[in-house]
Protein backbone atom coordinates (compact mmCIF):
# COMPACT_ATOMS: atom_id res chain seq x y z
CA UNK A 1 0.00 0.00 0.00
CA UNK A 2 1.30 3.83 -0.67
CA UNK A 3 2.19 5.67 2.19
CA UNK A 4 -0.44 7.54 4.02
CA UNK A 5 -0.85 11.00 2.43
CA UNK A 6 -0.59 13.87 4.90
CA UNK A 7 -3.65 15.93 5.48
CA UNK A 8 -3.18 19.93 4.91
CA UNK A 9 -3.50 20.48 8.69
CA UNK A 10 -0.77 17.83 9.36
CA UNK A 11 1.49 20.29 10.93
CA UNK A 12 -1.63 21.33 13.23
CA UNK A 13 -2.05 17.71 14.55
CA UNK A 14 1.52 17.01 15.56
CA UNK A 15 1.49 20.47 17.73
CA UNK A 16 -1.86 19.07 19.38
CA UNK A 17 -0.37 16.15 19.65
CA UNK A 18 -2.85 14.14 17.54
CA UNK A 19 -1.95 10.43 17.37
CA UNK A 20 -2.04 9.81 13.77
CA UNK A 21 -3.04 6.72 12.25
CA UNK A 22 -3.63 5.59 8.49
CA UNK A 23 -7.36 6.24 7.32
CA UNK A 24 -8.68 6.44 3.54
CA UNK A 25 -5.03 7.34 2.46
CA UNK A 26 -4.48 9.70 4.35
CA UNK A 27 -2.59 10.24 7.72
CA UNK A 28 -5.28 11.19 10.16
CA UNK A 29 -5.19 11.61 13.72
CA UNK A 30 -7.04 9.05 15.89
CA UNK A 31 -7.34 11.28 19.03
CA UNK A 32 -5.49 13.84 20.96
CA UNK A 33 -4.02 13.98 24.10
CA UNK A 34 -7.38 14.05 25.59
CA UNK A 35 -8.29 10.74 24.78
CA UNK A 36 -11.37 9.69 22.95
CA UNK A 37 -13.89 9.18 25.69
CA UNK A 38 -13.11 13.36 26.53
CA UNK A 39 -13.37 14.34 23.49
CA UNK A 40 -16.63 12.57 22.59
CA UNK A 41 -17.82 14.02 26.10
CA UNK A 42 -16.96 17.73 25.00
CA UNK A 43 -18.24 17.52 21.58
CA UNK A 44 -21.93 16.94 23.56
CA UNK A 45 -20.87 19.50 25.75
CA UNK A 46 -19.18 22.53 24.18
CA UNK A 47 -17.86 22.10 20.46
CA UNK A 48 -15.67 19.78 18.92
CA UNK A 49 -13.36 20.87 15.85
CA UNK A 50 -12.65 17.76 13.41
CA UNK A 51 -10.37 17.73 10.39
CA UNK A 52 -12.66 15.98 7.72
CA UNK A 53 -10.05 16.87 4.85
CA UNK A 54 -10.28 13.42 3.50
CA UNK A 55 -13.79 13.67 2.44
CA UNK A 56 -14.37 14.08 -1.23
CA UNK A 57 -15.66 17.84 -2.46
CA UNK A 58 -16.85 17.38 -6.03
CA UNK A 59 -18.60 20.27 -7.63
CA UNK A 60 -20.89 19.17 -10.81
CA UNK A 61 -21.88 21.39 -13.01
CA UNK A 62 -23.53 22.70 -16.68
CA UNK A 63 -27.66 22.61 -17.63
CA UNK A 64 -29.65 20.02 -15.94
CA UNK A 65 -26.73 18.73 -13.44
CA UNK A 66 -29.59 18.23 -10.91
CA UNK A 67 -31.90 15.91 -13.07
CA UNK A 68 -28.74 14.35 -14.60
CA UNK A 69 -27.40 13.51 -10.71
CA UNK A 70 -30.98 11.69 -10.45
CA UNK A 71 -29.96 9.15 -12.93
CA UNK A 72 -27.64 7.98 -10.12
CA UNK A 73 -29.05 8.67 -7.00
CA UNK A 74 -32.61 7.68 -5.54
CA UNK A 75 -33.21 11.69 -4.48
CA UNK A 76 -34.62 14.80 -4.79
CA UNK A 77 -31.97 16.64 -6.60
CA UNK A 78 -34.16 18.88 -9.04
CA UNK A 79 -36.69 19.79 -5.73
CA UNK A 80 -33.13 21.05 -3.90
CA UNK A 81 -34.07 24.34 -3.86
CA UNK A 82 -30.93 26.73 -4.18
CA UNK A 83 -28.78 27.23 -0.34
CA UNK A 84 -30.08 23.90 0.76
CA UNK A 85 -28.55 20.23 1.04
CA UNK A 86 -29.87 16.88 1.36
CA UNK A 87 -28.54 13.14 2.31
CA UNK A 88 -28.74 10.37 -0.17
CA UNK A 89 -26.59 7.37 -1.64
CA UNK A 90 -25.09 6.57 -4.87
CA UNK A 91 -26.45 2.97 -5.87
CA UNK A 92 -25.23 0.08 -8.24
CA UNK A 93 -27.59 -1.44 -10.67
CA UNK A 94 -28.31 -4.17 -7.85
CA UNK A 95 -29.60 -1.97 -5.26
CA UNK A 96 -26.27 -1.81 -3.25
CA UNK A 97 -24.83 1.00 -1.79
CA UNK A 98 -21.95 3.09 -3.81
CA UNK A 99 -21.09 5.39 -1.08
CA UNK A 100 -23.42 8.10 1.11
CA UNK A 101 -23.44 11.26 0.52
CA UNK A 102 -24.22 15.26 0.60
CA UNK A 103 -25.46 16.90 -2.25
CA UNK A 104 -25.98 20.81 -2.20
CA UNK A 105 -27.30 23.13 -4.37
CA UNK A 106 -25.07 26.14 -4.41
CA UNK A 107 -27.05 28.28 -6.99
CA UNK A 108 -24.48 27.65 -10.62
CA UNK A 109 -23.31 23.96 -9.32
CA UNK A 110 -23.96 21.25 -7.30
CA UNK A 111 -21.33 20.32 -4.41
CA UNK A 112 -21.19 16.68 -3.26
CA UNK A 113 -19.31 15.76 -0.18
CA UNK A 114 -18.35 11.98 -0.38
CA UNK A 115 -16.77 9.54 1.95
CA UNK A 116 -12.89 9.63 1.60
CA UNK A 117 -11.93 6.27 0.93
CA UNK A 118 -14.87 6.18 -1.63
CA UNK A 119 -14.18 9.46 -3.53
CA UNK A 120 -12.10 7.93 -5.98
CA UNK A 121 -14.57 5.60 -7.42
CA UNK A 122 -17.35 7.99 -6.96
CA UNK A 123 -15.66 10.16 -8.71
CA UNK A 124 -15.56 7.50 -11.70
CA UNK A 125 -19.41 6.46 -11.24
CA UNK A 126 -20.11 10.17 -11.37
CA UNK A 127 -18.13 11.08 -14.82
CA UNK A 128 -19.31 7.96 -16.70
CA UNK A 129 -22.96 8.69 -15.42
CA UNK A 130 -23.15 12.09 -16.48
CA UNK A 131 -20.94 12.60 -19.42
CA UNK A 132 -22.12 15.72 -20.64
CA UNK A 133 -21.46 17.78 -17.38
CA UNK A 134 -18.18 18.90 -15.89
CA UNK A 135 -17.49 16.79 -12.69
CA UNK A 136 -14.17 17.95 -10.95
CA UNK A 137 -12.73 16.81 -7.07
CA UNK A 138 -11.20 19.87 -5.63
CA UNK A 139 -8.03 19.58 -4.71
CA UNK A 140 -7.63 22.94 -3.19
CA UNK A 141 -9.95 22.68 -0.62
CA UNK A 142 -10.02 21.26 2.38
CA UNK A 143 -12.82 20.25 5.08
CA UNK A 144 -13.68 21.32 8.53
CA UNK A 145 -16.61 20.10 10.73
CA UNK A 146 -17.11 21.89 14.41
CA UNK A 147 -19.55 20.19 16.10
CA UNK A 148 -21.75 20.44 19.28
CA UNK A 149 -24.06 23.04 21.31
CA UNK A 150 -21.09 25.47 21.59
CA UNK A 151 -20.20 25.46 17.51
CA UNK A 152 -22.93 28.09 16.29
CA UNK A 153 -21.28 30.84 19.17
CA UNK A 154 -17.77 29.55 18.14
CA UNK A 155 -18.49 29.70 14.44
CA UNK A 156 -20.44 33.55 14.46
CA UNK A 157 -17.61 35.05 16.07
CA UNK A 158 -15.38 34.20 13.15
CA UNK A 159 -18.38 34.42 10.19
CA UNK A 160 -21.83 36.33 12.26
CA UNK A 161 -23.74 35.13 9.19
CA UNK A 162 -23.07 31.52 9.84
CA UNK A 163 -25.51 31.93 13.03
CA UNK A 164 -28.54 32.80 10.90
CA UNK A 165 -28.40 29.15 9.01
CA UNK A 166 -30.88 26.46 9.44
CA UNK A 167 -30.01 22.97 9.80
CA UNK A 168 -28.78 21.37 6.09
CA UNK A 169 -28.85 25.27 5.06
CA UNK A 170 -25.57 26.02 2.99
CA UNK A 171 -24.35 29.69 2.34
CA UNK A 172 -20.52 31.22 1.23
CA UNK A 173 -19.03 33.21 3.95
CA UNK A 174 -15.93 35.25 3.86
CA UNK A 175 -12.87 35.25 6.74
CA UNK A 176 -10.91 37.79 6.02
CA UNK A 177 -10.47 36.73 2.30
CA UNK A 178 -10.96 33.43 2.35
CA UNK A 179 -14.31 32.33 0.57
CA UNK A 180 -15.60 29.82 2.87
CA UNK A 181 -18.82 27.17 1.70
CA UNK A 182 -20.39 26.65 4.97
CA UNK A 183 -23.36 23.81 5.82
CA UNK A 184 -25.21 23.54 8.85
CA UNK A 185 -25.28 19.76 9.10
CA UNK A 186 -22.25 16.96 11.21
CA UNK A 187 -21.89 13.30 11.84
CA UNK A 188 -22.47 13.77 15.40
CA UNK A 189 -25.91 14.13 15.91
CA UNK A 190 -25.37 17.52 17.82
CA UNK A 191 -25.54 20.89 16.07
CA UNK A 192 -22.83 22.15 13.89
CA UNK A 193 -21.01 23.25 10.88
CA UNK A 194 -19.16 21.61 8.16
CA UNK A 195 -16.88 24.09 6.84
CA UNK A 196 -15.07 23.81 3.32
CA UNK A 197 -11.81 26.04 3.39
CA UNK A 198 -9.22 27.29 1.13
CA UNK A 199 -6.12 24.90 1.44
CA UNK A 200 -3.64 27.99 2.19
CA UNK A 201 -6.04 29.26 4.65
CA UNK A 202 -6.99 25.96 6.49
CA UNK A 203 -4.35 26.23 8.93
CA UNK A 204 -4.89 29.83 10.02
CA UNK A 205 -8.53 29.23 10.01
CA UNK A 206 -8.30 26.02 11.85
CA UNK A 207 -6.40 27.72 14.78
CA UNK A 208 -9.33 30.45 14.72
CA UNK A 209 -11.63 28.22 15.52
CA UNK A 210 -8.94 26.40 18.58
CA UNK A 211 -8.74 29.80 19.88
CA UNK A 212 -12.75 30.35 20.59
CA UNK A 213 -14.25 29.28 23.83
CA UNK A 214 -15.23 25.99 24.39
CA UNK A 215 -13.41 24.24 21.38
CA UNK A 216 -11.24 21.36 21.33
CA UNK A 217 -9.99 19.19 18.47
CA UNK A 218 -11.97 15.99 18.05
CA UNK A 219 -10.07 12.89 16.33
CA UNK A 220 -11.47 9.78 14.42
CA UNK A 221 -11.98 8.01 17.56
CA UNK A 222 -14.62 10.07 19.14
CA UNK A 223 -15.73 11.01 15.45
CA UNK A 224 -17.25 7.21 15.02
CA UNK A 225 -18.21 6.98 18.60
CA UNK A 226 -20.39 10.14 18.56
CA UNK A 227 -22.06 9.41 15.12
CA UNK A 228 -22.34 5.19 16.81
CA UNK A 229 -24.63 6.86 19.08
CA UNK A 230 -26.65 9.22 16.80
CA UNK A 231 -27.17 5.75 14.97
CA UNK A 232 -25.54 7.26 11.56
CA UNK A 233 -24.28 4.65 9.18
CA UNK A 234 -20.71 4.29 8.30
CA UNK A 235 -19.48 3.57 4.69
CA UNK A 236 -17.76 0.15 4.31
CA UNK A 237 -19.48 -1.08 7.46
CA UNK A 238 -23.22 -0.34 7.79
CA UNK A 239 -23.57 0.62 4.31
CA UNK A 240 -21.91 -1.66 1.65
CA UNK A 241 -22.17 -2.62 -1.87
CA UNK A 242 -23.88 -5.55 -0.62
CA UNK A 243 -26.68 -3.23 1.24
CA UNK A 244 -29.49 -1.70 -0.79
CA UNK A 245 -30.84 2.00 0.97
CA UNK A 246 -33.76 0.39 2.53
CA UNK A 247 -32.14 -2.35 4.12
CA UNK A 248 -30.14 -0.12 5.60
CA UNK A 249 -33.32 2.08 7.25
CA UNK A 250 -32.87 5.26 4.44
CA UNK A 251 -35.79 4.98 3.12
CA UNK A 252 -36.31 8.37 4.33
CA UNK A 253 -33.67 9.70 2.06
CA UNK A 254 -35.79 8.59 -0.95
CA UNK A 255 -38.22 11.58 -1.46
CA UNK A 256 -42.10 10.77 -2.32
CA UNK A 257 -41.54 12.10 -6.05
CA UNK A 258 -38.71 9.34 -6.88
CA UNK A 259 -41.09 6.43 -5.33
CA UNK A 260 -43.32 4.45 -6.99
CA UNK A 261 -46.47 6.86 -7.99
CA UNK A 262 -43.88 10.05 -8.19
CA UNK A 263 -43.64 12.24 -11.08
CA UNK A 264 -40.27 11.26 -11.35
CA UNK A 265 -40.09 7.75 -10.02
CA UNK A 266 -37.08 5.14 -10.24
CA UNK A 267 -34.74 5.82 -13.31
CA UNK A 268 -31.80 5.48 -10.83
CA UNK A 269 -29.24 2.04 -10.11
CA UNK A 270 -31.24 -0.56 -8.44
CA UNK A 271 -34.44 0.99 -9.09
CA UNK A 272 -36.19 -2.07 -9.29
CA UNK A 273 -35.31 -3.74 -6.17
CA UNK A 274 -35.54 -0.33 -4.13
CA UNK A 275 -38.72 0.60 -5.09
CA UNK A 276 -39.86 -2.75 -4.33
CA UNK A 277 -38.31 -2.99 -1.22
CA UNK A 278 -40.02 0.25 -0.15
CA UNK A 279 -43.27 -1.50 -0.90
CA UNK A 280 -42.97 -4.66 0.11
CA UNK A 281 -39.70 -4.74 2.94
CA UNK A 282 -36.58 -6.12 2.44
CA UNK A 283 -35.31 -8.99 4.35
CA UNK A 284 -33.43 -7.70 6.32
CA UNK A 285 -32.80 -4.30 8.35
CA UNK A 286 -30.46 -2.22 10.00
CA UNK A 287 -31.20 -1.80 14.02
CA UNK A 288 -30.11 -0.71 17.29
CA UNK A 289 -28.11 -3.39 19.08
CA UNK A 290 -27.53 -2.67 23.28
CA UNK A 291 -25.59 -5.82 24.80
CA UNK A 292 -26.21 -6.55 28.00
CA UNK A 293 -23.49 -5.70 30.76
CA UNK A 294 -20.62 -3.72 29.76
CA UNK A 295 -18.58 -5.70 26.89
CA UNK A 296 -19.03 -3.98 23.69
CA UNK A 297 -19.75 -6.24 20.95
CA UNK A 298 -18.04 -4.90 17.82
CA UNK A 299 -18.21 -4.93 13.91
CA UNK A 300 -18.48 -8.43 12.49
CA UNK A 301 -19.89 -10.18 15.66
CA UNK A 302 -22.89 -12.92 14.62
CA UNK A 303 -26.14 -12.92 15.73
CA UNK A 304 -28.27 -15.83 16.96
CA UNK A 305 -31.90 -16.27 17.80
CA UNK A 306 -30.98 -18.09 20.57
CA UNK A 307 -27.61 -19.57 22.74
CA UNK A 308 -28.34 -22.99 21.13
CA UNK A 309 -29.13 -22.23 17.20
CA UNK A 310 -26.24 -23.56 14.87
CA UNK A 311 -27.02 -20.68 12.22
CA UNK A 312 -26.58 -17.11 12.00
CA UNK A 313 -29.62 -14.62 11.81
CA UNK A 314 -27.96 -11.09 12.00
CA UNK A 315 -24.48 -9.42 12.61
CA UNK A 316 -23.06 -6.64 14.19
CA UNK A 317 -21.84 -3.60 11.66
CA UNK A 318 -20.29 -1.12 14.36
CA UNK A 319 -20.02 -1.54 17.58
CA UNK A 320 -18.23 0.16 20.69
CA UNK A 321 -18.93 2.50 23.90
CA UNK A 322 -21.09 4.97 24.06
CA UNK A 323 -19.53 7.42 26.46
CA UNK A 324 -22.66 9.87 26.48
CA UNK A 325 -24.90 6.81 26.82
CA UNK A 326 -22.55 5.43 29.56
CA UNK A 327 -22.72 1.49 27.81
CA UNK A 328 -21.72 -0.13 24.73
CA UNK A 329 -24.42 0.14 21.92
CA UNK A 330 -23.98 -0.90 18.62
CA UNK A 331 -25.96 -1.61 15.00
CA UNK A 332 -26.18 -4.51 13.00
CA UNK A 333 -28.81 -6.30 10.16
CA UNK A 334 -31.55 -8.74 11.54
CA UNK A 335 -34.29 -10.38 9.91
CA UNK A 336 -37.17 -8.12 9.01
CA UNK A 337 -39.62 -8.23 11.60
CA UNK A 338 -37.18 -8.70 14.85
CA UNK A 339 -39.25 -6.48 17.31
CA UNK A 340 -37.50 -3.93 19.50
CA UNK A 341 -37.23 -4.71 23.04
CA UNK A 342 -36.75 -8.64 21.70
CA UNK A 343 -33.28 -10.34 22.60
CA UNK A 344 -31.09 -12.12 20.37
CA UNK A 345 -27.50 -13.35 21.35
CA UNK A 346 -24.02 -12.27 19.72
CA UNK A 347 -20.95 -14.24 19.68
CA UNK A 348 -18.80 -12.67 21.75
CA UNK A 349 -15.54 -14.78 22.13
CA UNK A 350 -16.69 -18.23 21.78
CA UNK A 351 -20.08 -17.27 24.22
CA UNK A 352 -23.35 -16.07 23.60
CA UNK A 353 -24.21 -13.05 25.04
CA UNK A 354 -27.79 -11.45 25.25
CA UNK A 355 -28.29 -7.95 23.01
CA UNK A 356 -31.57 -6.57 22.81
CA UNK A 357 -32.81 -4.56 19.35
CA UNK A 358 -33.16 -1.04 19.97
CA UNK A 359 -34.23 1.99 18.41
CA UNK A 360 -31.72 4.05 16.27
CA UNK A 361 -30.64 6.69 17.30
CA UNK A 362 -29.22 5.96 20.89
CA UNK A 363 -28.53 9.77 21.08
CA UNK A 364 -31.61 12.02 20.24
CA UNK A 365 -30.41 15.11 17.63
CA UNK A 366 -30.14 18.31 18.43
CA UNK A 367 -30.26 20.01 15.09
CA UNK A 368 -30.99 23.81 14.96
CA UNK A 369 -33.99 22.95 11.99
CA UNK B 1 8.99 -5.14 39.70
CA UNK B 2 9.45 -6.90 36.55
CA UNK B 3 8.38 -6.50 32.98
CA UNK B 4 7.24 -8.78 29.96
CA UNK B 5 7.42 -7.60 25.76
CA UNK B 6 3.97 -7.99 26.50
CA UNK B 7 3.86 -4.49 28.49
CA UNK B 8 2.64 -6.46 31.80
CA UNK B 9 4.25 -5.93 34.84
CA UNK B 10 4.53 -8.19 37.83
CA UNK B 11 5.56 -8.03 41.63
CA UNK B 12 6.50 -10.92 43.65
CA UNK B 13 5.49 -10.87 47.02
CA UNK B 14 6.59 -14.20 48.45
CA UNK B 15 5.72 -16.44 45.71
CA UNK B 16 2.71 -14.17 44.84
CA UNK B 17 2.76 -12.30 41.91
CA UNK B 18 0.73 -9.42 41.11
CA UNK B 19 0.40 -8.74 37.73
CA UNK B 20 -1.00 -5.73 35.79
CA UNK B 21 -0.41 -3.68 32.62
CA UNK B 22 2.08 -0.61 31.94
CA UNK B 23 0.78 3.03 31.93
CA UNK B 24 2.75 2.63 28.65
CA UNK B 25 0.15 0.11 27.31
CA UNK B 26 -2.71 2.40 28.90
CA UNK B 27 -1.67 4.83 27.09
CA UNK B 28 -1.78 2.62 23.78
CA UNK B 29 -4.74 1.03 24.37
CA UNK B 30 -6.88 4.58 25.37
CA UNK B 31 -9.91 4.59 27.84
CA UNK B 32 -10.91 1.00 28.80
CA UNK B 33 -14.35 0.36 29.06
CA UNK B 34 -14.49 -3.33 29.80
CA UNK B 35 -12.39 -5.99 31.76
CA UNK B 36 -13.35 -9.59 31.81
CA UNK B 37 -11.29 -11.26 34.70
CA UNK B 38 -10.27 -14.87 34.69
CA UNK B 39 -11.84 -17.31 37.55
CA UNK B 40 -9.97 -17.63 41.02
CA UNK B 41 -8.51 -21.32 41.05
CA UNK B 42 -8.07 -21.26 37.33
CA UNK B 43 -4.74 -23.52 36.27
CA UNK B 44 -2.83 -21.20 33.61
CA UNK B 45 -0.23 -22.09 31.20
CA UNK B 46 2.13 -19.37 29.89
CA UNK B 47 1.17 -17.83 26.69
CA UNK B 48 -2.88 -18.59 27.30
CA UNK B 49 -5.48 -15.58 27.07
CA UNK B 50 -6.88 -14.76 30.29
CA UNK B 51 -7.77 -11.21 30.54
CA UNK B 52 -9.88 -9.43 28.19
CA UNK B 53 -9.32 -5.51 28.28
CA UNK B 54 -11.79 -3.50 25.80
CA UNK B 55 -10.76 0.13 25.40
CA UNK B 56 -13.06 2.58 22.99
CA UNK B 57 -10.34 1.63 20.09
CA UNK B 58 -10.46 -2.41 20.40
CA UNK B 59 -10.56 -5.51 22.23
CA UNK B 60 -6.97 -6.97 23.41
CA UNK B 61 -5.46 -9.39 25.72
CA UNK B 62 -3.39 -10.34 28.80
CA UNK B 63 -1.25 -13.43 28.18
CA UNK B 64 -0.62 -15.12 31.31
CA UNK B 65 3.07 -14.71 32.23
CA UNK B 66 4.13 -17.45 33.88
CA UNK B 67 2.52 -20.95 34.57
CA UNK B 68 0.33 -21.47 37.82
CA UNK B 69 -2.71 -20.63 39.46
CA UNK B 70 -5.01 -17.49 39.52
CA UNK B 71 -5.28 -16.82 43.84
CA UNK B 72 -7.23 -13.57 43.47
CA UNK B 73 -8.87 -11.30 41.12
CA UNK B 74 -9.51 -7.31 41.03
CA UNK B 75 -13.01 -7.02 41.06
CA UNK B 76 -12.98 -3.22 41.23
CA UNK B 77 -11.90 -3.38 37.29
CA UNK B 78 -14.55 -5.08 36.34
CA UNK B 79 -16.98 -1.85 37.97
CA UNK B 80 -14.50 0.98 37.47
CA UNK B 81 -11.96 -0.21 34.30
CA UNK B 82 -11.22 3.47 34.40
CA UNK B 83 -9.23 2.62 36.88
CA UNK B 84 -6.57 1.29 34.67
CA UNK B 85 -6.02 4.78 32.90
CA UNK B 86 -5.82 6.37 35.90
CA UNK B 87 -2.85 4.78 37.33
CA UNK B 88 -1.92 1.46 35.33
CA UNK B 89 0.60 0.71 38.10
CA UNK B 90 -2.06 0.38 41.17
CA UNK B 91 -4.52 -1.19 39.13
CA UNK B 92 -3.45 -5.12 39.35
CA UNK B 93 -5.56 -7.56 37.36
CA UNK B 94 -4.74 -10.75 39.01
CA UNK B 95 -2.50 -12.33 41.99
CA UNK B 96 -1.28 -15.86 40.79
CA UNK B 97 1.26 -18.36 42.22
CA UNK B 98 3.99 -19.76 40.28
CA UNK B 99 5.70 -23.14 39.26
CA UNK B 100 7.88 -21.28 37.20
CA UNK B 101 9.47 -18.28 38.98
CA UNK B 102 13.02 -18.79 37.68
CA UNK B 103 11.37 -17.25 34.71
CA UNK B 104 10.93 -13.88 36.12
CA UNK B 105 14.45 -13.96 36.19
CA UNK B 106 14.84 -13.36 32.37
CA UNK B 107 12.39 -10.56 32.67
CA UNK B 108 13.00 -6.74 32.04
CA UNK B 109 13.55 -4.92 34.75
CA UNK B 110 12.13 -1.11 34.98
CA UNK B 111 15.12 0.36 32.75
CA UNK B 112 15.07 -2.59 30.33
CA UNK B 113 11.34 -2.15 30.09
CA UNK B 114 12.32 1.66 29.90
CA UNK B 115 14.96 0.99 26.76
CA UNK B 116 12.49 -1.68 25.45
CA UNK B 117 9.22 0.84 24.89
CA UNK B 118 11.60 3.85 23.55
CA UNK B 119 12.83 1.43 20.31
Amino acid sequence: MDDPIPLPLDGLHAELGGRMVPFAGYSMPVQYPAGVMAEHLHTRAKAGLFDVSHMGQVVVRGDGAAAALETLVPVDVAGLAEGRQRYGVLTFPDGGVADDLMVANRGDHLLLVVNGAMKHLDLEILRKGLPDHSVEMLEDRALLALQGPSAEGALAALVPGAAGMRFMDVATFDWEGATLWISRSGYTGEDGFEISVPVERIDAFARALLAQEGVMPIGLGARDSLRLEAGMPLYGQDLTAGITPVEAGLGWAIQKVRRAGGDRAGGFPGADRILAELAEGPRRIRVGLRPEGRAPMRAGVMLYESVEATAPCGTVTSGGFGPTVGAPVAMGYVPIGTAVGSVLYGDLRGRRLPVTIAELPFYQPRYRR
Amino acid sequence: MKYTEEHEWLEDSDGVVTVGITGHAATQLGDVVFVELPEVGRTITKGEEIVVIESVKAASDILAPLDGEIVEVNAALADNPGLVNEDAEAAWFFRMTTTTPEEMNDMMDEDGYAEFVAD
